[in-house]
Order: C-alpha cells, then structure tokens, then sequence
C-alpha cells in the first residue's frame, strides 16, 4: 500500500502521461481524465484489493472496477499500466491502428484490467450490480466499484439502475459520480440540469455520501474508508464527488473545452512544464 | 415416397423454452435466469419457483436487465434473459451491442412473442426485424427452433455454448413434430426430406408451414427437399450449398421481415458460391397489424399455400 506522498507523484505523472497520450493522437478526453486522477490513484493505490499479477475476468474474491464513463480512458490506461496490468511503454500505443488501449476500454483485445467495454454512456451500473449479484451468489465478500459522469447521469438506463440496486438491496457496490459539472456542450447546468443528485439517490434509497474536493488524494481514500463500514447494510452506496476537469493544467480548468479535445505541441510543452516528471516517462 | 411427418399435439415452442430453463436449473447451478415482468409469458415460472435464489425480476427495464445480464457473466454466471422480442433486441440494441457482443459476454437473450403469429396486440409488439438486428452483431449466435421439442433442446444446447445467442421462440400453439429426445445442435442444419426439384429451407414457425406444403407439392409432382435451418447464425453453410448443388432453385421461407432475415443470409451465400434463383417467403417491407395468429400468416402470405407458390415461380425461373 502507498502513502500519501507517493500516490500524489504517481497523479503527477498520471496527467502527463494524459496528456502525452492524447497529443500523440490529437485526440481523446483529457479533460476528465485529469479530473479523476486522483480518484483512480485512490482506488488502486489504496482502497481496492486486487491482483493485477493474476488477472481473470471472473474476479473471484477481489474488488471489481468497472468505468461507465469510457471516454476518461486516458487515465484509466494509466493507472492499470502503473498498477501492473500490463506494460507501461504500452501506453504509446493509445488510440493506434491495432492497439489494445482501443480509444474506449473494451474487453475485445483482451486488455488486462478491463472487464466490460464501455464508451456508449448509461451502461456501467446495470454491469457493475451484475456483479455485485455474482459475488453474492458466490458467497465472495469483495465489492464492487464504479464511476460515472455527471452528465451521463441523463442517461435513462442509469435511474432504471438506480431503482434496482436499492429495491434488491445491492449493498456490496459502491457507486461515484464525477460530478465536475460539465459536458461536451457546456455546463451540466445549462445542457440538462440534473437537479440535486444527493435528492435523487437518497429517494431512490440509496445511502449517499460527497466528497467536496474530489482532487485532494487524502480525502478521497477517507471517504472511501467511511463508505466501506456502510457494506452489507441493506442499501447501495453512492459518493458524489465534486472535481475540477482539466485539474492540474491551468489553461485546462474552469471550461468544458478541454472535454473531449487534445494539445497541440506549444499546449503540451506548457501543460508538462506544470507537471514535473516524477515516477518517469512511459 | 418419403416419410410422412407427422404430430400428435400442439404445444407452444415458449414453453419449450420454460421447460428447458426449468431443466438447465437442475443440472447447472451457474444458470441464472432474469425477466422482465413476463415471468408469465416467457414460462419462466417453473423456475422462479424451484430457484427463487438465481431468479432476478429486474421489472420493466429491459436496457438494465441486459447490462445485469452482462455483469453476472463475470463471477461465471449463465444469464438467461426472458421478455417478448420485440424489447429483446430492437429496445436494447446499444445494450447488448456494447455490453453483450462487443464485451464477448456469455449472455443468452431469449425472445419470446416474435413475429406476427403474437397476435391481436398488433404492430407494436410484432417484431419482424429482430433476426436481421441480431444476425448482424459480431459473434452473436442466432437461434429460431421449429416447435416446443427443439426449442427445449435448443434452450439446454445454449447453456453449454460459450458466448452470446439470441433465441427465438414464439406464442402460438404449434405442431410438436420433432423428436422429444433430439440433441440440438447449433449451426447444424436438419434434413427433413429429400428431394431433387427444389430446397426449401425453413426457419421457426415456418418449418411445419412447409411440412404442409410437402404434401401439395407432391401431389403436383414435385419433389422438394426441405431442410430446418434453426441457427441463422453461424449458417450451416456445407448443407444449403449441398442441396442447391443438387436442386439448382431455392424457396426460403420465415416469420420475418424479407430484408435482413435467413433469405438474405442464403442468397449471400449463393451469391458467393452458387448463385440459384430464389424466392421468399417472408414479410415483405411491412408493419404487422392486430388479428390471429391464422388470419395473420394467411394476410402477410407465411401460409403453405404461399410456399408452393413460391415453388412454383421459382422453378418456372430455373426453366422447368
């Protein structure tokens, strides 16, 4: 397990390789991708157990990770690299003709660490009580875990979900939403306001819990510990988290431009200079 | 002269189904079974019952039942999922598209209600595109037995086949013809009868349509080979090619639409390999409409009458 410290420099070099990778393409998501960088460094540096070593798609007795919002691939990829999934120098294959790092996470090329394809919004929660209720049935006590956009919360399959979970009592899946507050055509807000999320999943009966700074490492993975004492208590968990897309690049914060657009040379050489090569370069 | 084939009852070929879940339930405890408020219809109630711990009503959310469907499969379970085809497929088509096929996951949609012999509930419920939506997928297997028999055997077939299927089965009492103890097997298509004048290949409901028209054909001198092609997909492509090696003309018949359905899979192929006039019995570019399942196949032209006339056209055309 990784301390404070070295999981802060592992989302320093997470967001440059975000970067790196969606230049090298001029293309993919780089916006909330650097939004949940620390999200995903709390899940697989510290709150997950798992054993990328020995990776089948069963994932008996482990805890489980499926990403509904597939286009925040970039840092995905990442973090599975870096957490041992497979080789890091992969990641220069991101988005290229004959890639495993496909510009959506699918299970197709066999990418150790993905378990279902994902990039059509709406689909991941339906996917992830799936197997919650496989663990059940198998009597394996690990949990399930999951991300969403905020904005693919307009999806209607996600309330069909959402009902599920809490009519049946799928209490061993944890649920967050990235709410940063914007989407391809601008803020949340404004596109098609979902009203109070924290309402909504607590009266769909949900037990939810916020993270105010979803970019704070430390009080991610306390939320995470908080959320954890709440398993096997008759409800589903939801954490909705507040980030800020584009963190960690100044130029990339504060707009939804940044979505689903990448640098060009003069933008990468300013958003590295921001971010210090740390763990090194894939 | 060839065998007479012959029933003693008419059963519904969804009950097929719910008779070989029931089975699978016994036999394999990583079948799980989930539906969508059509526990009824589907005949899916003998399971519930033995097995309420591996039965999932998921209620009138067909898109979430798909995406259920496909995270059970990891944890090795054998989803089964149950509602008419109509929100089997067309409904559900990103769901299974990216979840199912695309996620190569071992999901087996099982479809009841398909076609117009669904009936009086009319246009909206009567899919008649649903083998065509399916067929095109990758890797997805596409299954439409005859009668209640081989939809049992194939339903126990599915479970042990790795990967997606789509089967089809329908609400009408039909004529139970096949063998009770068959062994169902996919891909495999089934010789009916021989003959050397023309190959009708038949799907579903179809089949015992063309059964009939055997006996007519016959009576006008015909000799017609028929052949049950219960998976559309992966084609028994040595079999169709065999017999229009022989026959030279073809007759596709089936409860679907004629874009997109088994006659296009075999004109396909002939086209590629032997190309042989064909004609079809199908749906042709047409939305169903309320009524029974009889005046229904006698409107939309599924009826044996319509496949000897598709015969004959297509023997005409062959130059006999």
């Amino acid at each position: 397990m990784m301390d404070i410290p070295q999981l802060k420099n592992l989302c320093t070099q997470t967001r440059r390789d975000i970067v790196r990778m969606v230049h090298a393409v001029a293309s993919g998501h780089p916006g909330g991708s650097l939004g949940c960088t620390e999200f995903f460094w709390a899940l697989y540096g510290q709150v997950m157990k798992y054993d990328p070593a020995r990776f089948t798609m069963d994932g008996k007795n482990e805890d489980l990770f499926f990403l509904s919002n597939g286009h925040i691939s970039p840092v995905f990829y990442s973090v599975l690299a870096r957490s041992g999934y497979f080789p890091i120098k992969e990641l220069n294959t991101f988005r290229k003709i004959n890639t495993r790092l496909q510009g959506h996470p699918t299970t197709h090329d066999h990418l150790p660490g993905v378990r279902i394809a994902s990039g059509s919004l709406g689909q991941g929660m339906s996917v992830a009580i799936g197997a919650a209720l496989s663990k059940k049935l198998n009597n394996d006590n690990t949990i399930v875990y999951s991300l969403h956009g905020d904005g693919e919360l307009q999806e209607g399959q996600i309330w069909e979900a959402a009902m599920y979970a809490a009519a049946n009592k799928v209490d061993n899946y944890i649920a967050t939403v990235d709410c940063n507050g914007r989407q391809i055509d601008g803020d949340v807000e404004k596109v098609l306001s979902l009203g109070s999320l924290h309402d909504k999943f607590e009266a769909f009966g949900w037990h939810v819990m916020e993270i105010q700074d979803g970019n704070n490492i430390a009080d991610i993975i306390d939320s995470f510990e908080r959320a954890k004492f709440f398993i096997g208590r008759g409800s589903p968990i939801v954490i909705l988290m507040k980030t800020e897309m584009g963190a960690g690049v100044d130029y990339m914060m504060g707009t939804h431009k940044w979505h689903g657009s990448a640098p060009n040379d003069e933008q990468l050489s300013k958003a590295l200079s921001q971010l210090p090569e740390t763990v090194g370069d894939y | 002269m060839a065998k007479k084939i012959t029933y003693t009852e008419k059963k519904d070929t969804r009950s097929g189904f719910g008779a070989g879940l029931h089975e699978l339930g016994k036999k394999n405890t990583n079948v799980v079974a989930l539906c969508a408020d059509l526990t009824g219809s589907l005949k899916m109630d003998a399971f519930q019952k033995e097995f309420p711990e591996r039965f999932f009503q998921v209620g009138i959310a067909e898109a979430n039942m798909i995406g259920i469907a496909a995270g059970m499969t990891i944890g090795g379970k054998i989803p089964f999922t149950g509602t008419f085809a109509n929100f089997s497929t067309g409904r559900v088509y990103d769901q299974i598209r990216q979840s199912v096929a695309y996620s190569e996951k071992n999901v087996k949609i099982c479809a009841s209600h398909a076609g117009l012999t669904l009936g009086e509930d009319g246009a909206t419920h009567q899919i008649l595109e649903d083998i065509g939506l399916m067929k095109m997928l990758p890797g997805m297997c596409v299954i439409n037995p005859c009668d209640y028999n081989q939809t049992k055997a194939a339903t126990l077939a599915i479970a042990e086949y790795k990967g997606p299927v789509y089967l089809r089965f329908g609400r009408p009492a039909v004529p139970n013809f096949t063998d009770a103890n068959q062994t169902f097997e996919i891909g495999k298509a089934v010789l009916l009868q021989e003959g050397t004048d023309v190959s009708i290949f038949a799907t579903g409901h179809l089949v015992w349509k063309a059964v009939e028209a055997l006996e007519l054909l016959a009576q006008q001198g015909i000799s017609a080979e028929l052949i049950n092609i219960h998976t559309i997909k992966p084609l028994d492509e040595e079999a169709i090619l065999k017999s229009v090696a022989k026959t030279k003309c073809v007759v596709s018949a089936e409860e679907h639409q004629m874009h997109g359905g088994l006659g296009d899979s075999i004109a396909q192929l002939l086209s590629r390999n032997n190309p042989a006039p064909q004609e079809f019995v199908a749906v042709d570019d047409s939305f169903g409409e309320s009524g029974t399942p009889d005046e229904l196949m006698k409107k939309y032209k599924l009826e044996k009458e319509d496949i000897v006339a598709a015969v004959q056209k297509v023997l005409k055309r062959k130059g006999i």
